[in-house]
């Protein structure tokens, strides 16, 4: 048993894919290549030692290469650890967010029945079919939140399934607009959408177009604030498909550049308090658009808004 | 009749608490976010606020500075009730002029219903 559980610590190469690292990202790899590294030089300086001890400068020379080498590999390690050390922090971060959503629309579902048996309320059946559309529409909302983090899943494990057909980009992008054009003008934010004469059609997921879609178009309407202009272009540059929507919203800090397509994350900005997320949709929508053989990027400025830029290959 | 101003983005809590609120007798208005729950402030004069924190335009703190800022509204008992929980958070209401901070998951509905009560008796 004992013997079992060390050997399953040996197994260096299942212990780095459990955390998601590459074998040059992973610290028990790191550690071990240091080891093996730590004892090869050890020999290779008492044979160069006993060879030329009348040369010290040679002696000198590999003792320093050695100690190089050394610091670059503990380097690598300590990096990786680091690495370990912020994934763990936005798991956290990510359990405490994913707690947080949940827990609103569970207080709207226990809020709601506490009320159908309250002896308090005088419930006639027009009010109960009204407590009962409130039950449904807060498990809706759970339901979609547990679907994001499956999707998610799929991704990470590389099993999210492509189903490539014929489709209208302008057709999605109108579907998706005309979605939340009542969200977006209660918000006072008009949403302008303009794609090029004779788009072509691509060979795409729909269902991935649209996750696209809708992720890009909710960020841009939830960081306008106090209103504004979202615009979306598409146009043909080659054999690809160029999309751009701007916002006139609230950017994106230099500190945060770096890490907004990371799974979990959510912005320090202003309105981390005004609105709500999972720190998913930017991972997703990055994800979906590599898959598909495309590119996402994006400039901002804090104050002056954010554009973002994606294309996507006709075939 | 006494009036409580309810500021909160979740439709499905409004009605939930317009309905237990009438029955008890107290007018219910409502704000889904912190812009249009001020401008109620100020033309609704309500006895009690109910304040979320998460809101569009103005956060809860937000409308609460603001609020306590203003000397006509600034006696207007508030009762923060929302699903943050960090104690940063309670501090800074609290440090703000929240009269209670309440985290909802905690409660259940009568127990806040019959807090908002006690607020109004002790005006």
């Amino acid at each position: 048993m004992i013997c079992k559980k060390i050997l399953g610590k040996l197994n260096i190469i299942a212990q780095c894919r459990s955390y998601g690292l590459s074998a040059w990202q992973c610290p028990q790899f790191l550690f071990l290549i240091m080891g093996v590294f730590i004892i090869l030089s050890s020999v290779v300086s008492y044979l160069i030692g006993v060879r030329f001890l009348a040369d010290p400068e040679i002696v000198a020379f590999v003792v320093i290469i050695i100690a190089a080498a050394l610091f670059i590999i503990s380097f690598a390690t300590t990096r990786s650890f680091e690495r370990l050390a912020e994934a763990s922090r936005m798991k956290s971060e990510f359990i405490n967010i994913v707690s947080h959503q949940l827990r609103s629309p569970l207080t709207n579902l226990k809020w709601t029945v506490d009320l159908l048996f309250s002896d308090k309320i005088k419930t006639s059946v027009s009010k109960k079919e009204e407590y009962f559309a409130v039950l449904q529409e807060n498990a809706n909302r759970m339901l979609e939140l547990v679907n994001d983090l499956i999707i998610v899943s799929k991704i990470e494990q590389g099993i999210f399934p492509q189903r490539n057909q014929e489709i209208s980009v302008a057709d999605i992008f109108l579907e998706m607009i005309s979605g939340v054009k009542i969200y977006a003008e209660a918000l006072n934010i008009k949403i302008n959408f303009q794609a090029q004469n004779n788009l072509p059609k691509i060979f795409a997921d729909p269902s991935h177009l649209k996750i696209i879609a809708e992720n890009l178009l909710d960020n841009a309407i939830r960081y306008s604030k106090g209103g504004g202009e979202v615009d979306i272009k598409v146009e043909k540059r080659g054999n690809k498909l160029f999309f751009k929507i701007k916002d006139a919203g609230v950017g994106i800090s230099e500190k945060d550049k770096k890490l907004i397509f990371q799974k979990f994350f959510r912005g320090e900005n202003v309105l981390r308090k005004q609105t709500q997320g999972s720190g998913l949709g930017l991972f997703v929508v990055k994800s979906m658009i590599e898959k598909s053989g495309g590119r996402i990027w994006f400039e901002s400025k804090v104050g002056k808004g954010t554009e973002f830029y994606f294309f996507l290959p006709i075939k | 009749m006494k009036k409580i101003l309810f500021i909160e983005d979740e439709s499905a809590l409004q009605k939930a608490f317009g309905d237990i609120l009438s029955e008890s007798g107290y007018e219910m208005k409502s704000a889904m976010d912190g812009e249009t729950g001020l401008r109620l402030v100020g033309t609704e004069k309500p006895d009690l606020i109910l304040l979320d924190i998460t809101l569009p335009k103005l956060n809860g703190f937000e409308v609460l500075e603001k609020l306590k800022k203003n000397p006509e509204t600034k006696k207007i008992p508030v009762i923060i009730l929302t699903n943050l929980e960090k104690i940063e958070d309670v501090d800074k209401a609290i440090g703000l002029g929240a009269m209670t901070y309440l985290v909802k998951a905690q409660y259940k509905l009568e127990d806040v219903i019959e807090k908002i009560k006690n607020a109004i008796k002790e005006k």
